[in-house]
């Protein structure tokens, strides 16, 4: 077991390091440079350098000359060092605005996992035990519907029909015009209250793929031997799906829920933009559309390690929690 | 397989023993081809067909729609609208107006004593040591000397330039103000001749009009509008009547006839009446409701919505496709290749598959997007651009499929025999293990186009996909960023987003019936 993990670890080490090297290639050849766009202002201001000059010398500020590899070495030895830079967009260290930011994020994702977890789950054994009933019918569409639901119509509905028609919350933002008044309880409350329509969306938007993939795993489940085993043995129906098949359900989807956990952290950049919720999907969203590679690269390598963890992560549980499998 | 799909022969029906042992046609046990089987089982399926009827719905509506509509994707509509503006003023004068002739001292504290004196009826006044002598002329127009030399006037009456907004000196002014007063149709100022008639217009000695003397000050609000004389007849006409409104026909540029309406409104405070034009302009028929020419009304172009929706179903859904083939003809060749040779090739080419699996596409598309959006790429070919990068970004999941089901594939007798028969490599790929693949590779592709018009439309609608002036139901959607149109104008949006909703879910749920018709195992 030991052996697999080391052995997955060093894998998924090269594979970030060529992640890194396309993405910063990429990032190097795109016209969309923040150098350029900051050169142009200052060199308009009055009095100022030219523009050529300007170029100059803030790309040796920035670290930027030398060719796309030499950068990129210098890019990754610095990442060996622990420097991870300062955002040109956010003018603070990267680690400290990733700081700021990923926890809100962090919390949003989890609290809509955990609604995902307890809706998801539960709809998808009843659609499976029902198997063709109008229920299965009705959860089967409304998951479809789910995966189906564009995050930014359903998101636009959402705000059309709570804030504008019923003014239940607000369109934007995570905190109210009166945050700083209010006491550290009332404070909660606000952001709690601004979050509300954000983590529905996530909910609404991602809970269709558990459940749709709760209710395959029920249904393979359902025909295994065992069951009609254990109903010719005459238990109750009862006992058989919530004791017998229910349990071995489980397995894969612990699975699955353990290799999503780490995708807590990545924010949820879509959602976030749309609600200008000011975490980290929402600021690195600002930094791509800016051009700042700092923050970009980091933030990129942070989603790839996520990625390689969730995988390493579900492929472990996989083994531990279903005992006949062996990991060589 | 049930009996269902086991056809009764007739013949046994009729119970007829001569037919018993005989091969006709009618006595055979009909077997249904695998690809029948297949359509049979996705047809009982009700949800399957209603996401099948779905979609081609979607398809006649986005590719027969547009060829039906009156209207092309990019045809503005306009409407008439008036226009009102602040267009002039024009006050009455009833107090003295003074004209200098010497501004050093006809000026300031010199002026509020001449109206000092002018109410109480005295001829001098005094000031700086200096005696000032009022002399009538008329009852409008008082002369002001000091020492005998002429130093101002004080009039009612005003000399405004006819085709201009110059002003005249103080010589031809008095000249002019004189002449009217006492009646008389000529007068000299600075050597020149002019000639007056009764109305106060003022003539120079070539006979050309070059102005007028009237007790109505108009003036124009804009500084580069130069009111003409007629207008201004016009106007002071309406004013004599107490008329509330007048219509006056200018040409512009291009020598064509405006007609304008004009309300005058008064101001009794400040004895002033306010000229606010109205003119028919041609504006952009822009969020126009919903209509018997434009069903779902017009967006915010003045274009037809409903044939914007159309042309946005035509390219979301042909986005889809070609960027499903892109990922599927990738997909496909890595993972056969991969899955066929297995070993040190198998392991070399899915660790590259997962370099790929590991990049974020979301965050590159969108950088990508922001990257077009810097090098000002034409509309066309950002489209072009976002189908192979969606393409190039999406392919390492179908090579996963494809080589896990061909790895256990090769495995099997069928391909003992293409290499005991001595076939090329890549025909044994591609012609015998990729088609054991394809019911799979089509849920998959089915399942993808849904995946692919999502990621389409989100791009679109943050601006980082589809540009104008090419429609697409995601960039019909961006209009609800404009929050006045959230709120007010439903039909911009909604129905773009329920087209979106309703084909994404169709292909998911034909996608899903594929998958369980493919799929001899599931029992119905």
């Amino acid at each position: 077991m030991r052996k697999y993990i080391v052995k997955r670890i060093l894998q998924s080490i090269v594979i970030l390091f060529f992640v890194a090297f396309i993405i910063y290639v990429l990032m190097r050849c795109l016209p969309t440079s923040f150098i350029e766009a900051t050169a142009r202002q200052k060199s308009m201001q009055p009095g100022s350098k030219s523009y050529e000059e300007w170029m100059q010398q803030l790309t040796q500020m920035y670290n930027m000359d030398g060719g796309i590899i030499v950068g990129f070495f210098r890019w990754l030895g610095s990442m060996f060092r622990g420097e991870f830079g300062d955002s040109w967009r956010w003018t603070v260290p990267v680690v400290q605005k990733f700081n700021d930011t990923v926890w809100l994020s962090f919390v949003m994702g989890a609290v809509s996992f955990f609604f995902e977890l307890i809706i998801a789950i539960p709809l998808g054994i009843i659609a499976a035990t029902k198997q063709y009933s109008k229920t299965d019918y009705v959860i089967s569409v409304v998951a479809l519907a789910g995966i189906s639901l564009p995050t930014f119509f359903f998101a636009s509905l959402l705000k059309l029909v709570f804030s504008v028609k019923l003014g239940w919350f607000e369109l934007y933002g995570l905190v109210g015009r009166d945050y700083n008044n209010l006491t550290a309880l009332g404070q909660f409350f606000d952001k709690a209250h601004h979050l509300v329509l954000p983590i529905i969306t996530l909910v609404v938007v991602s809970m269709g793929g558990l459940m749709r993939y709760t209710r395959t795993n029920m249904l393979e489940v359902l025909n295994a031997d065992y069951i009609r085993t254990a109903r010719a043995k005459g238990l109750s129906e009862h006992k058989v799906i919530y004791k017998h098949a229910f349990r071995n359900t489980l397995v894969p989807i612990v699975t699955i829920v353990g290799g999503s956990l780490p995708g807590l952290f990545s924010g949820a950049l879509i959602t976030e933009t749309l609600y200008s919720i000011p975490g980290i999907g929402f600021t690195s969203y600002q930094s791509m559309v800016s051009g700042d590679i700092p923050f970009f690269m980091f933030y990129m390598v942070f989603l790839a390690i996520l990625t390689l963890l969730g995988n390493l992560i579900s492929d472990i549980l996989y083994a531990v929690v279903d005992p006949r499998v062996r990991i060589s | 397989m049930s009996k269902k799909d086991i056809k009764t022969p007739l013949a046994a029906e009729n119970g007829e023993s001569n037919n018993k042992y005989s091969l006709n046609d009618d006595r055979r046990v009909k077997v249904l081809s695998p690809g029948a089987l297949v359509a049979k089982r996705f047809i009982r399926n009700r949800l399957a067909v209603t996401g099948m009827v779905i979609l081609i719905i979607m398809f006649v509506f986005s590719f027969i729609g547009g060829l039906v509509s009156p209207y092309k994707q990019d045809d503005k509509f306009y409407r008439d609208e008036k226009q009102t503006k602040d267009y002039a003023g024009i006050t009455k004068n009833t107090s003295f107006l003074y004209t200098p002739a010497d501004t050093e001292l006809f000026s300031g504290a010199a002026l509020a004593n001449t109206t000092l004196a002018l109410q109480r009826k005295e001829n001098s006044f005094m000031y700086n040591d200096k005696q000032y002598q009022l002399t009538k002329v008329s009852d409008d127009l008082y002369t002001v000397t000091v020492d005998g030399s002429l130093v101002g006037i004080a009039s009612i009456k005003n000399v405004f330039a006819s085709e201009s907004n110059d002003t005249f000196g103080f010589p031809f002014v008095y000249g002019a103000l004189t002449a009217t007063e006492t009646q008389k149709t000529s007068f000299t100022a600075d050597g020149k001749t002019y000639t007056l008639d009764k109305e106060g217009v003022i003539f120079d000695d070539a006979g050309k009009e070059i102005g007028y003397v009237s007790e109505y000050t108009v003036r124009a609000i804009m500084g580069d509008v130069v009111l003409s004389r007629d207008f201004k007849n016009k106007l002071i006409d309406a004013v004599e009547k107490r008329d509330n409104s007048f219509q006056y026909v200018t040409t512009d540029d291009n020598g064509n006839e405006v007609v304008a309406d004009y309300i005058l409104s008064y101001d009794a405070g400040k004895r002033y009446w306010d000229v606010r034009q109205e003119i028919d302009t041609r504006v952009f028929d822009t969020y126009a409701t919903p209509s018997k020419q434009h069903w779902l009304g017009t967006d915010r172009n003045g274009m037809d919505m409903l044939t914007r929706l159309m042309y946005g179903g035509r390219v979301s859904l042909i986005i889809g496709f070609i960027v499903v083939i892109i990922e599927t003809v990738l997909g496909v060749i890595f993972g056969g290749i991969s899955g066929y040779f297995g070993g040190r090739v198998d392991n070399l080419m899915m660790r590259i598959v997962d370099i790929f699996y590991c990049i974020p596409s979301m965050p590159i598309i969108i950088i990508i997007g922001a990257a077009m959006d810097v090098a000002n790429m034409a509309p066309a070919k950002r489209m072009l651009a976002l189908m192979l990068i969606l393409g190039f970004l999406g392919w390492p999941s179908i090579a996963r499929l494809v080589r896990g089901q061909i790895l256990s594939l090769r495995e099997q007798e069928f391909m003992t025999a293409t290499e005991a028969t001595g076939i090329r490599v890549s025909r044994r790929i591609f012609k015998h293990l990729i088609p054991n693949v394809i019911p799979q590779l089509i849920v998959t592709m089915t399942m993808g186009l849904g995946g692919t018009i999502i990621t389409e439309a989100t791009l679109s609608f943050l601006g980082l996909g589809v540009r104008f002036p090419f429609a697409s139901w995601g960039n019909i959607i961006n209009d609800v960023n404009n929050t006045f149109v959230l709120t007010h104008y439903w039909n911009i949006w909604i129905p773009a987003g329920v087209l979106l909703l309703l084909t994404v879910l169709a292909f998911n749920i034909v996608g899903d019936g594929l998958r369980d018709a493919f799929d001899p195992k599931m029992k119905r």
